[in-house]
């Protein structure tokens, strides 16, 4: 933790009003535009995991892939170590390659053609030009111990398809820390892994989080997982491109703030028959609102049960005592908590 | 007839195998229960456990070369009882989606794309042959796609591509209710949708399942949704049933090592997280299978009988049965 | 783990890397041979090569005319009798098998590499490369073909089998470079070359690494494609004249009967060998186009 509030002047990276519209080619020039997110602030310090949830299409992956370096946002800033990266595939920006990236599919995150041992030898070489073949063969086993494949050689001469889901998993992870990176984005890593596998990847993420001081940042739809990965780090609660809610998991879970956030969690279910929840989400409407040619009031507005005139204007997040919530009726949102009783674990930190 | 009035089908002693060029391989092995009528029964597996093959065979759609190589399938409907593995083939086709309809997984590719919803109603209904008039179709339609709160006029018209994902779920139980079945059986039908959508659709379901008393058959992969939604669950693994009873005592008592694991590694919103532990191992390899108890290379519980013989399914007296020799033993009523 | 175990088992690992290396090479061969049509089509290409090679030391021809034996019918002596020179139509056609051969290697291998590089350039640069490769292509594939090959052969002599490759195969990358390049944008957009811009993996690398293994079945078919097409245009071209500097070339010999006069029936019979040839030759690599897209497909579906 010491080091943590020593860096805390400048977080591992910053984002700094992030926009992001793609142009929808319409009839004749009128082309539309999709604004995929909207003024996004967010800081990841060192070491920290945050995690990005959501529904689909509320630009989370869209979020990690400009984290990444994959996209240039349309407008705003990204820092690393307090450094401007927005031009993110210059070359000269040689700390970018602290940012790595694991997607969802480990099947097509994976080169089918090539085997195991050639797609994780790449990018070492790549980048440690001077390495021996036997210099890169010893990362490799070691890297393979880390991700816990081991005897490494029954792994390495395979194609992707001859290993499960949950090896290619790891194999990936085994990929993003090959370059000991800083930060790892994780987009949905666990959403197409057996139910019985998941914890064991994350609690390697964890461990990898722990042991090699790298920061994560967790893409899911999933609070449940959200929780268990991230319990000691923050969340941010993504609406329509938007940040909605962000602040540690446990506050944000204990105390939902956003009514958007209350909605979304009323809707996790709950691993447990006698469990009473009210199935009437508090919500106007089912349908979500549309990313085309955004005006400046709250995205929520149309399904927001608490919403009035005033949420037609523009607003900016608004500070409570534990988290940072993008709403400017927060007075007229319930504040009682949306579950009766939260095991509550302790942080090992 | 005792099991008529409980059971809306039986399935009895059922194997599925999938003749491969070089060897047989099984994909459903010797599974024995029954679907209570009125009632949500899920089955909960991994992938490749066999869940989706074994729904399947109720209405003949497993994917080829599949077939029910033993043991008999039962269907006790309003009309009589209906052996449906001897069923020929335009008889099911007949029976097909009029007692028996399912909600699949990809509502996108379930979908004809160069359809209208409505022409795709109109299609189907024709296909039955139901006769009825235009009138009558449209105030069908209509009254069914309000049920699942859709604005009819506007859905009907429209193509699949032009739908959400959440509104496509709901075309397709509303289709799945077009020729008022007696048994619904959902594939998965929220894994691409997000939990907003899940839990309304969910909430639709429950509702369809409780006013019109038509039973219904999901397969999942996730526990959370058994726990909200089922009432019986029947837990497959490696294409064998290791444990079936109604929801509360299966997750309360966790008998079987394989559910308590399942129920272990499934991280809560709410509950303890400090204690959650993986199942260590893989899933089994299903033409590779381990003698003895396909569960045992994983199973925390394993002793020597385990790995010599498979055990055989016990039954546990309050309805649900299990798999295991030391089924229900450690059972301290509060689960371990 | 200490050093020398580590290295020991990265060795162990190379090692084994390489034995399995030589396996998937074996299981390749396998697999290429599970397929009778590939069996069948490549062993009928495997037969014309080694007749191309071994057949004018077993049976040389010879181009002197020996009008006595003008329009010989078959016998064992001349198995497809003499034409009106009487010259042995038999050995012509042996002779002229290798001249075939070399037009379709050579412009299948023209067409397929600089169809193949171009299809990759455009489709992974995109931007102003992909807009002047695709205008340029775009211009290849909208004029008629044959009414160039004649305009050429008028400027310039064909007289050697690479000049009649290259005037071939100017005319046919154009459909395979539009194909490769709408394969490569597709595996852009996928997340494991998504990853290799993250790592910051060179282009080339992206390119010769990961992209070409991906189309490599693609192309090897086209290969075989383009092989066929090579020896269609190379009979056209032979056939009305162009490229005479080889008498015995397939398409030489069926030009001379034509020109010679189809109202004698004689000199039909002489054509027909030829075109038989040409025709088994054909099927044998439609055979083993197809086998091998039966084989390589599935894999293709699964990616």
């Amino acid at each position: 933790m010491e080091k943590a509030t020593e860096q805390a002047k400048t977080p591992l990276m910053r984002l700094k009003g992030i926009n992001m519209v793609f142009k929808k080619p319409g009839a004749l020039f009128a082309d539309k535009n999709i604004h995929v997110l909207k003024d996004i602030d967010l800081e990841i310090g060192e070491k920290e995991i945050v995690a990005l949830v959501g529904e689909s299409g509320c630009g989370k992956t869209t979020l990690g892939k400009i984290i990444t370096g994959l996209y240039r946002p349309t407008s705003g800033e990204v820092y690393f170590e307090g450094e401007r990266v927005s031009g993110t595939f210059d070359k000269k920006i040689s700390s970018y390659n602290q940012v790595q990236f694991i997607q969802q599919d480990s099947y097509a995150a994976l080169n089918p053609v090539r085997t195991i041992y050639q797609s994780l030898y790449a990018p070492i070489k790549t980048h440690n030009r001077k390495w021996s073949r036997a210099r890169i063969d010893e990362r490799i086993e070691e890297l393979m111990g880390l991700i816990g494949l081991l005897p490494s050689a029954q792994f390495l001469s395979k194609y992707p398809h001859q290993l499960s889901g949950g090896q290619r998993q790891r194999i990936l992870m085994a990929r993003a820390i090959s370059l000991e990176p800083k930060l790892i984005v994780a987009d949905e890593p666990v959403s197409m892994i057996d139910v019985s596998l998941r914890l064991s990847l994350l609690n390697l993420m964890k461990e990898l989080n722990e042991k090699l001081d790298m920061s994560f940042v967790y893409i899911s739809h999933d609070l449940s997982t959200t929780r268990y990965i991230a319990h000691s780090g923050r969340v941010a609660v993504m609406y329509l491109g938007e940040i909605v809610e962000v602040g540690k998991i446990g506050d944000v879970i204990a105390s939902p703030r956003h009514p958007y956030t209350r909605a979304l969690l009323q809707a996790v279910p709950i691993p447990d028959p006698d469990f009473k929840g009210n199935d009437e989400l508090p919500l106007k409407s089912m349908q979500l609102g549309s990313l085309e040619n955004r005006g400046e009031g709250c995205s929520f507005f149309d399904r927001c049960l608490y919403a009035d005139d005033a949420c037609r204007k523009k607003f900016g997040p608004v500070k409570t005592e534990t988290a940072e919530v993008l709403c400017c009726g927060l007075d007229r949102v319930p504040t009682a908590p949306v579950f009766e009783k939260i095991i509550q674990t302790e942080e090992n930190s | 007839m005792q099991t008529n009035r409980d059971n809306i089908a039986v399935f009895s002693h059922v194997s599925i195998d999938y003749p491969l060029k070089k060897y047989t391989l099984r994909a459903v092995t010797d599974i024995t229960f029954e679907l209570k009528r009125g009632a949500i029964t899920a089955l909960v597996g991994e992938s490749g456990s066999g869940k989706t093959t074994l729904a399947s065979s109720l209405i003949r759609c497993i994917s080829e070369p599949g077939r029910v190589a033993e043991g008999e399938i039962t269907f006790y409907g309003k009309d009589g009882e209906e052996r449906l593995d001897l069923l020929p083939d335009p008889k099911m086709r007949a029976f097909r989606w009029s007692k028996v309809s399912m909600v699949f997984q990809a509502a996108q590719s379930a979908l004809n794309p160069v359809l209208t919803v409505r022409e795709q109603f109109t299609e189907t209904l024709e296909a039955h042959g139901e006769k009825l008039s235009k009138e009558e179709r449209e105030a069908k339609f209509s009254d069914l796609l309000g049920y699942v709160k859709l604005d009819a006029e506007r859905v009907l018209a429209s193509y699949p591509h032009e739908l959400s994902g959440g509104m496509k779920q709901r075309v397709m139980i509303a289709f799945a209710l077009l020729l008022d079945p007696e048994l619904i059986i959902l594939d998965e039908p929220t894994t691409a949708l997000d939990v907003i959508t899940q839990n309304y659709i969910f909430t639709l379901l429950k509702q369809i399942n409780r006013e019109k008393g038509i039973s219904m058959l999901l397969m999942t992969h996730d526990i959370s949704v058994v726990a909200k939604f089922a009432d019986y669950v029947g837990v497959m693994y490696g294409g064998r049933l290791m444990e079936y009873g109604d929801v509360r005592t299966v997750f309360h008592r966790r008998r079987h090592p394989y559910t308590a694991g399942l129920i272990g590694a499934t991280p809560s919103i709410i509950g303890d997280i400090s204690e959650m532990k993986p199942i260590e191992g893989s899933p089994p390899d299903l033409l590779h299978l381990p003698k003895g108890c396909i569960f045992a290379p994983r199973c925390p519980r394993c002793s020597d009988v385990c790995l010599t013989e498979e055990p055989p399914m016990r039954e546990y007296g309050d309805g649900s049965k299990g798999k295991c020799y030391f089924f229900g033993e450690a059972d301290d009523g509060k689960g371990n | 783990m200490n050093r020398t175990t580590t290295i020991r088992s990265g060795a162990a690992a190379a090692g084994r890397f390489f034995r399995e290396l030589g396996c998937s090479l074996a299981r390749g061969c396998r697999k290429f041979f599970s397929n009778t049509k590939t069996i069948v089509g490549f062993s009928i290409i495997v037969f014309f090569i080694l007749v191309a090679v071994f057949g004018p030391l077993i049976f040389p021809y010879d181009p002197s005319t020996d009008m006595a034996n003008a329009y010989l019918m078959p016998s064992w002596e001349h198995p497809f009798g003499t034409d009106w020179l009487g010259r042995d139509v038999f050995r012509q056609v042996i002779a002229g098998t290798g001249s075939v051969l070399e037009v379709a290697f050579y412009s299948a291998v023209f067409t397929v590499v600089i169809g193949t590089v171009l299809g990759i350039v455009s489709g992974y640069l995109g931007g102003w490369v992909d807009k002047v490769i695709m205008a340029v292509t775009n211009i290849f594939l909208s004029i008629p073909s044959f009414p160039i090959y004649l305009l050429l052969a008028a400027i310039v002599t064909i007289n050697t089998p690479v000049s009649l490759a290259v005037i071939i195969s100017i005319w046919s990358w154009a459909g395979l470079c539009r194909a490769v390049r709408v394969q490569i944008m597709s595996l852009k957009e996928r997340d494991f070359i998504q990853i290799c811009t993250v790592m910051h993996m060179s282009k080339a690398h992206i390119i010769f690494k990961e992209l070409l293994p991906n189309v490599f079945s693609y192309v090897a078919i086209n290969f075989v494609m383009a092989m066929r097409n090579a020896i269609m245009a190379s009979v056209g071209i032979m056939l009305v004249g162009l490229a005479a500097y080889d008498p015995t070339n397939w398409g030489a010999i069926i030009n001379a009967a034509r020109t010679k006069g189809l109202m004698n029936v004689k000199n039909i019979y002489i054509l027909l060998y030829p075109l038989v040839c040409i025709i088994i030759f054909q099927i044998s690599t439609l055979l083993l186009a197809n086998g091998l897209d039966e084989t390589l497909n599935p894999r293709l579906k699964v990616m």
